[in-house]
């Protein structure tokens, strides 16, 4: 439920501010309560805004329904407010409506205490409707009258199934009905079979087919006479508009890749200029574009908390800038970042920084593996090596930060190595195979 | 046997002379391209025994040169060097029929290995290539149409692991007590695996992974 209010739709952005305030507070609330369960709100998030109707507490007049309902459908409350007034003077719908919403949406949970009605604000409504009804009574003007009530019920009932269903399903009936071009047709066809029935239907059931079959036959005529005319003429604008629209998809796409290639390329060039002495940072500034670059245009856009191998790409990054050497990495699978799996990236980032550090390897390699249930990431270098045997017990870099990171995390860590030969450091690290 | 006979194909004329400055006397560069049209009319002129072929060209890039010089039935084996890493236009070239995959960055030396590797028909992977191909190959859930070009052997998976580690053919040898030579066939059938292989997720996890 909580997740399901933060994937509001844009419809609710031309709603009033009042109306705004209260999906706000909605989402806020959600968010709190959908903090601990990330991949759900995530889940959540991908799904187009049909939310469930809800009743908002915050500037509310009497139970919230009205506004709910305006935030749903993208209008302004006053207008369904005013509806419901108006529907109430009519034989009572309105009012019997509200109530039936009312009764089956349920509140926005709202925490501290509830604000106060705009008493004002439900008095003017109830003038407006007392000086409509007395005004209808006056003039006698005819109201719905029992056969308006039927229409009214079959509208209420399928509102309710409407905001009971929940958003999967709706969605489904919304693209099965709406959604896709292909079914427009379909629908646009349904339609027009429709209200040919319809109006022989009516025109039948007043006795006046007879009457109105010449006339009938000329509109006909006339209307495929202007869809002739007017077909080339409608086909030529179709197109215009679909070169223009693509013409701006193609402009959009060029300015994004102007301002992208202004902020990164053109100021490292410029950085690389001003430091042309010092050709290690040149090496660096040139390497960490390069890098900056590729997952600009081949990379999907990637969460570095949320993945190995994002977070061993971003590690290895971030020490590649800070130590000049380049690390290449290569990750076969993937699988989200778990906490023990985050020790595991920052072992490996210890590995890194021992090896462009002291090895004097001109490249270090970096390979990371997830196989369901476990993932494997190798360090590599080709320098100078060391032995074991030989390391002080004081150095912190290995025992500590590595070995002893992965071993107190359930995991492993073997470290080869022998002086001349390169190092390379293994971790491993059990995870539960979904 | 001669030196090897290079033809570099590539757009950048600064890059076609930095390559061949790198290449230096160990093979002999017997002509550049700059285009999809010159690179076919030279490779067929010429006849090189080793192709440097970039993979993005006007005109179609290196894939359409291999598509219209390997149609036509030459023998010509191909060398692909590129910036890009996208994970189609790695697997396009391979299953076009490159015999090898190394980027721009690599060395001199490393180079001239790769094609002398190329030109006694071996394969080459780069560490990424070997990445890629281990990721394709796992990620398939559909039981594979051919087993023996749809999955990897347990040996040839040790072999694409261990480059992908960053390890050379000699040092793959070492690490699992077989001769190069080995090591090389190894490799060779997981190319012809990657090229023949018709599942279609190959190419479909190329374009939808878009991986580096």
């Amino acid at each position: 439920m909580a997740d399901r209010k933060t994937s509001r739709g844009p419809a609710a952005d031309t709603t009033s501010p009042q109306a705004q305030d209260a999906p706000g507070t909605g989402q806020s609330t959600a968010r709190g309560t959908a903090q601990g369960a990330v991949p759900a709100a995530a889940a959540g998030q991908g799904e187009p805004g049909f939310p469930r109707l809800v009743r908002p507490v915050e500037g509310r007049l009497v139970a919230g329904v009205a506004q709910g309902a305006a935030a749903q459908l993208g209008l302004d409350p006053v207008v369904l407010r005013l509806a419901f007034v108006l529907l109430t003077v009519l034989d009572g719908i309105g009012a019997v409506a509200y109530a039936a919403l009312w009764m089956f949406t349920s509140r926005v949970p709202y925490e501290g205490r509830e604000p106060a009605r705009d008493w004002s604000q439900v008095t003017a409504y109830g003038a407006i409707g007392l000086s409509l009804l007395a005004l209808g009574w006056l003039t006698g003007a005819s109201t719905g009258g029992i056969g308006a009530w039927p229409i009214a019920l079959g509208g209420i009932g399928s509102l309710i199934l409407w905001q009971q269903a929940d958003p999967d399903r709706r969605q489904r009936w919304m693209d099965s009905t709406v959604g896709q071009t292909r079914k427009n047709r379909v629908r646009t066809f349904a339609g027009l079979v429709l209200v040919v029935i319809g109006a022989i239907g009516f025109l039948a059931a007043n006795n006046e087919l007879g009457k109105a079959r010449p006339g009938i036959v000329f509109t006909l005529v006339v209307v495929g006479g202007v869809a002739l005319i007017a077909a080339p003429w409608l086909a030529g604008l179709w197109k215009e508009l679909q070169r223009e629209r693509r013409e701006r998809i193609r402009q959009e796409e060029r300015a994004e890749f102007a301002a992208h290639v202004h902020d990164s390329v053109l100021h490292t060039l410029t950085l690389i200029q001003r430091n042309a002495h010092d050709s290690r940072e040149v090496a660096r500034l040139a390497r960490s574009q390069e890098r900056e670059l590729r997952n600009w245009l081949y990379q999907p856009q990637q969460d570095a908390d949320a993945s190995v191998a994002a977070a061993v790409r971003r590690v290895a990054a971030e020490e590649e800038d800070s130590h000049g050497v380049p690390i290449e990495v290569v990750c076969v699978g993937d699988c989200p970042l778990t906490p023990e799996l985050s020790a595991m990236v920052q072992a490996a980032r210890q590995a890194m920084v021992n090896a462009a550090k002291y090895s004097g390897s001109p490249v270090v390699s970096v390979y990371a593996e997830v196989e369901p249930g476990e993932v494997t990431v190798f360090v590599r270098d080709r320098g100078v090596g060391f032995d074991m045997s030989e390391v002080p017990e004081d150095r912190l870099g290995i025992r500590q930060s590595i070995i002893g990171r992965m071993e107190r995390n359930g995991g492993g860590a073997r470290v080869r190595t022998e002086p001349g030969e390169g190092t390379e450091v293994m971790l491993t690290m059990k995870i539960e195979s979904s | 046997m001669g030196a090897i006979r290079v033809l570099i194909v590539d757009d950048h004329r600064l890059f076609r002379s930095g390559v061949r400055a790198e290449l230096g006397d160990a093979v002999e560069v017997v002509g550049e391209a700059e285009d999809v049209e010159s690179a076919v009319r030279t490779i067929a002129e010429l006849q090189p025994d080793v192709v440097l072929l970039d993979v993005h060209m006007p005109g179609g890039g290196g894939q359409e040169v291999l598509r219209r010089v390997l149609g036509s039935g030459s023998q010509v084996r191909f060398l692909a060097l590129s910036v890009s890493d996208a994970a189609e236009d790695v697997i396009g070239v391979i299953r076009g029929g490159a015999r090898g995959y190394v980027t721009k960055t690599i060395s001199g030396r490393e180079l001239t290995d790769a094609i002398r590797r190329v030109a006694e028909g071996d394969a080459v992977f780069s560490p990424r290539l070997a990445g890629f191909v281990l990721d394709a190959f796992a990620s398939s859930e559909a039981p594979a149409i051919d087993p023996e070009l749809d999955s990897l052997t347990q040996r040839e998976r040790e072999v694409l692991r261990l480059i992908a580690r960053g390890y050379a053919y000699k040092e793959i040898a070492k690490e699992l007590f077989i001769s190069v030579k080995t090591v090389e066939t190894h490799v060779s059938s997981v190319l012809r695996k990657l090229q023949l292989s018709n599942r279609h997720e190959l190419s479909r996890w190329a374009t939808a992974r878009r991986l580096v």
